[in-house]
């Protein structure tokens, strides 16, 4: 293959809990709202199980950005989860951007299943950000590269 | 015999790295490793002990062995090259290239090992005496001469001098590619390096690991070792990391792992540890299933096993990188002591 | 020390505790290890000075399984890590008998190395009853001294005080000597740009070599099984083989032990690369104390942990990018 330098398009990777974030983006879809297409979608119980290991991952995998959605805080199908998920994910974020990943590569957003406007908001918004920042280097295995 | 002034070392770095890769000490965050050299590397010849040994310059703590692609529905395997480039490995120590004499019997023989045979091939080793051997300094103990490396080309320092001596061919190959830099010696400079080998010797009869005897250790006293009571008492303190295994420059064991990076996975090999739990992991669990075991696995390989299979040559070379990082102050030395202390009470 | 040595000889002799832990004299003047004695003879090895910087508290997690019970010596910052694993569980209190004992700083060989200080004979300076304030060094290459507090741990210098926050009984005086600020370098750290950071972080955590030292002397990481051993997982649990894989382990670790971590600095003393490690755990202090309240693990029983707590007014993540 020849090498060619190849537009930016960046991963997303956004996980979505279950009863309200991922029906919101279902809602979005019927609502023919649009979101671009780099962001990929991943259903999670509640966005308490998104351990901050998920959000490493993704970024050793080759993401350019995470963005993690649920609930709102006291409408979490489970009561309190998203409310644990809120703490961990403010110390998880705060430590990558103390290593130096830029605090813009890294997002929770609390969208209903009633929201699909705001959740085509978000992720258009959310992936303007990282085409702003750019490929993430900082935080990828090498090997995933090629 | 050539000499090259100290402060025309860096000019040698970077002629001897127009035509070799070149590995030598670099301080990085505080601590001295071998690394490649570059421009703006900092080359630390005063620390006596690197942190980790050379060893990763021939056997790296990964490396990778092959990859598998895939690509649409083909798949293809990319073996991993060989080494082909000549590489020189500046500032190792006499206890280090003793390490390679230990690793060359396991890796050497056969099946051979064809990377780290690759690299022993363009490798060249140029050893410097050790200025000022530490009191966790114990080669001696294990015939090392700290004071005369068996390398490719041996490096003395004495006073503003480096003295070069290429001992083997390949050492004669390097010192042709850099003599522009070096200079003939004279009697008075011969003078002057056995005195800074006298000076070291003396200085080694002053360690105080000077006088421990291996007495009692050798490859045919397998089940006295290995039933002893003792271990039970020793491994308490261990913590089961890999720290004594990982700066050690004769622990050879490695592990060999895949990794999957989604079109690609590749199979690579990095040093394990038999302080670790997943040592000789199979798919029936595993032969070793106490920290003690384990433990006792560590020194009855370095002092019993390897001796056993290699005329009594022991797989320690006293270099004391153990004794200086162990976190519960455990170490070789401790263990042979132990043994010692037993066997003239009982 | 003897005070300590007859005190032990004392319970092991009426029954009280079937062993002692402590620490056994190490062959050179600054090695000495962690160690159990069961008789009054072994306790003639006994030592306690300045190089006994080992937290015993991890010890008691196998010492609980053990028969009767373990006189153990706690200096006054590793009593909070004892507490610690009270309060998880994971070490029975009933098996214990604490010795507070006592400590003026703990002294760190790599500092003293790092003067170029080698072929160390003797130490004079570093018992726990001398005041000196000078180690007087004896080398081969002749005579060296060092201020005390030159050769202190870091977490020495950042001390949580004097106080034992559990014990059975107090042997010997402490002092404080914090003459540092416990947040200065994580402050120095978020005040540098994100080039800056990573290129800190690269550099020093670039160094790692996988021996999980810094997991396996910790109090807080004591899971049976830890998911960095997991065969399952797809990780290089052994190998430095790229640079994610060092600071994936390090963020998962201090996050795992955020909110229990006591601050006891054991990762940074034994860490045989010398990588500031406490900055990780010290920094998820800091963020806790700021958005939580200010919390102290290991200083109480009761208190809930703040990754297991939470209100309903908590800050939002973004206010990450917001503080600057």
């Amino acid at each position: 293959m020849p090498l060619e330098k190849k537009e930016f398009k960046p991963k997303i990777v956004a996980f979505c809990c279950n009863w309200c974030s991922y029906a919101g983006a279902d809602l979005a879809g019927s609502s023919r709202l649009t979101y671009p297409a780099d962001v990929k979608i991943i259903r999670v119980p509640c966005s308490c199980r998104v351990n901050p290991m998920f959000i490493l991952r993704a970024f050793e995998k080759g993401a350019d950005g995470v963005i993690m959605c649920g609930c709102h805080p006291g409408d979490c199908h489970y009561s309190t989860g998203n409310y644990y998920a809120r703490r961990r994910m403010t110390l998880l974020f705060s430590m990558l951007d103390y290593i130096g990943v830029e605090s813009g590569r890294t997002r929770v957003e609390w969208v209903s299943a009633a929201e699909g406007v705001k959740f085509s908001e978000t992720m258009n918004s959310f992936v303007e950000k990282i085409y702003s920042l750019g490929e993430n280097v900082r935080l990828g295995d090498l090997r995933c590269k090629n | 015999m050539y000499k090259i002034a100290k402060e025309n070392l860096s000019a040698l770095f970077r002629l001897i790295a127009e035509t070799y890769g070149l590995y030598l000490p670099v301080k990085k965050a505080g601590q001295t490793n071998f690394a490649a050299w570059s421009e703006d590397a900092e080359v630390d010849l005063m620390t006596l002990k690197t942190v980790k040994s050379a060893k990763d310059a021939f056997f790296p703590q990964s490396e990778s062995l092959y990859t598998v692609k895939k690509e649409g529905k083909k798949m293809s395997v990319e073996p991993e090259a060989l080494k082909e480039q000549n590489f020189v490995v500046f500032g190792m120590k006499a206890c280090d290239v003793r390490g390679l004499e230990v690793l060359d019997k396991v890796f050497l023989s056969e099946p051979v090992d064809t990377f780290y045979a690759a690299r022993r091939d363009h490798g060249t080793v140029v050893a410097l005496a050790c200025h000022e051997p530490e009191e966790t300094c114990f080669c001696k103990v294990f015939g090392v001469d700290a004071a005369n490396p068996a390398s490719d080309v041996a490096c003395f320092p004495a006073g503003e001098e480096l003295y070069w001596e290429a001992l083997t061919e390949k050492g004669e190959a390097l010192t042709e590619a850099v003599k522009s830099l070096l200079a003939e010696t004279d009697e008075a400079d011969g003078v002057s390096v056995e005195a800074e080998k006298d000076a070291i010797h003396r200085m080694i009869e002053k360690l105080p690991y000077m006088n421990l005897s291996l007495e009692g250790w050798n490859g045919d006293v397998l089940s006295e070792k290995f039933d002893s009571p003792l271990w039970e008492e020793l491994y308490k303190p261990c913590l089961a990391c890999g720290t004594c295994t990982f700066v050690c420059p004769t622990c050879q064991c490695y592990d060999i792992k895949d990794y999957t990076a989604g079109n690609s996975v590749s199979r690579y090999r990095c040093w394990d540890s038999c302080m670790y739990s997943d040592f000789t992991m199979m798919a029936h669990g595993n032969n070793r299933t106490s920290q003690m075991q384990r433990f006792r696995q560590r020194f009855m390989h370095k002092l019993v096993y390897y001796p056993a299979n290699n005329d009594g040559m022991y797989s320690c070379t006293g270099c004391g990188r153990c004794v200086e990082k162990c976190p519960s102050a455990l170490n070789i030395v401790k263990v042979i002591k132990a043994f010692q202390n037993q066997g003239g009470e009982k | 020390m003897q005070e300590l040595i007859n005190r032990a000889k004392e319970l092991l002799a009426d029954g009280t505790v079937a062993r002692v832990l402590g620490w056994k004299a190490g062959d050179l003047p600054y090695n000495p290890e962690p160690a159990y004695f069961e008789t009054a003879e072994a306790l003639e090895d006994f030592v306690y000075n300045g190089f006994c910087g080992a937290n015993l508290s991890k010890y008691m997690i196998e010492a609980s399984k053990m028969e009767g019970k373990t006189m153990v010596c706690l200096k006054p910052c590793d009593t909070y890590s004892f507490m610690q694993l009270i309060k998880e569980h994971r070490v029975d209190r009933e098996k214990a008998y604490i010795a507070g004992v006592g400590c003026k700083g703990k002294l760190d060989i790599e500092k003293i190395r790092a003067r170029g200080i080698r072929g160390i004979e003797s130490i004079e300076g570093a018992e726990l009853t001398d005041d000196a304030e000078t180690l007087k060094i004896q080398t081969i290459y002749g005579e060296k001294s060092l201020a005390y507090a030159d050769g202190m741990l870091e977490r020495c210098h950042v001390c949580k005080g004097k106080e034992h926050v559990i014990f059975d009984e107090q042997i010997g005086e402490s002092k404080e000597t914090k003459d540092a600020e416990r947040f200065g370098e994580v402050e120095r750290i978020e005040s540098l740009s994100p080039e800056e950071k990573f290129s800190y972080f690269q550099s020093e955590l670039g160094k790692c070599i996988r021996c999980n030292a810094c997991r396996n002397v910790c109090p807080a990481c004591s899971c049976r099984k830890c998911v960095f051993d997991s065969n399952k997982f797809d990780s290089s649990q052994k190998a430095n083989v790229d640079s994610f894989e060092e600071k994936m382990f390090h963020i998962i670790r201090a996050f795992h032990v955020a909110g229990r971590c006591t601050d006891c600095g054991e990762c940074s003393r034994v860490c045989p690369q010398g990588i500031p490690l406490h900055l990780f755990n010290r920094k998820f202090i800091k963020d806790i104390d700021e958005l939580y309240g200010e919390y102290q693990a290991g200083a109480d029983i009761d208190s809930k942990a703040p990754l297991t707590d939470y209100t309903f007014e908590d800050a939002e993540p973004s206010i990450v990018g917001k503080r600057g």
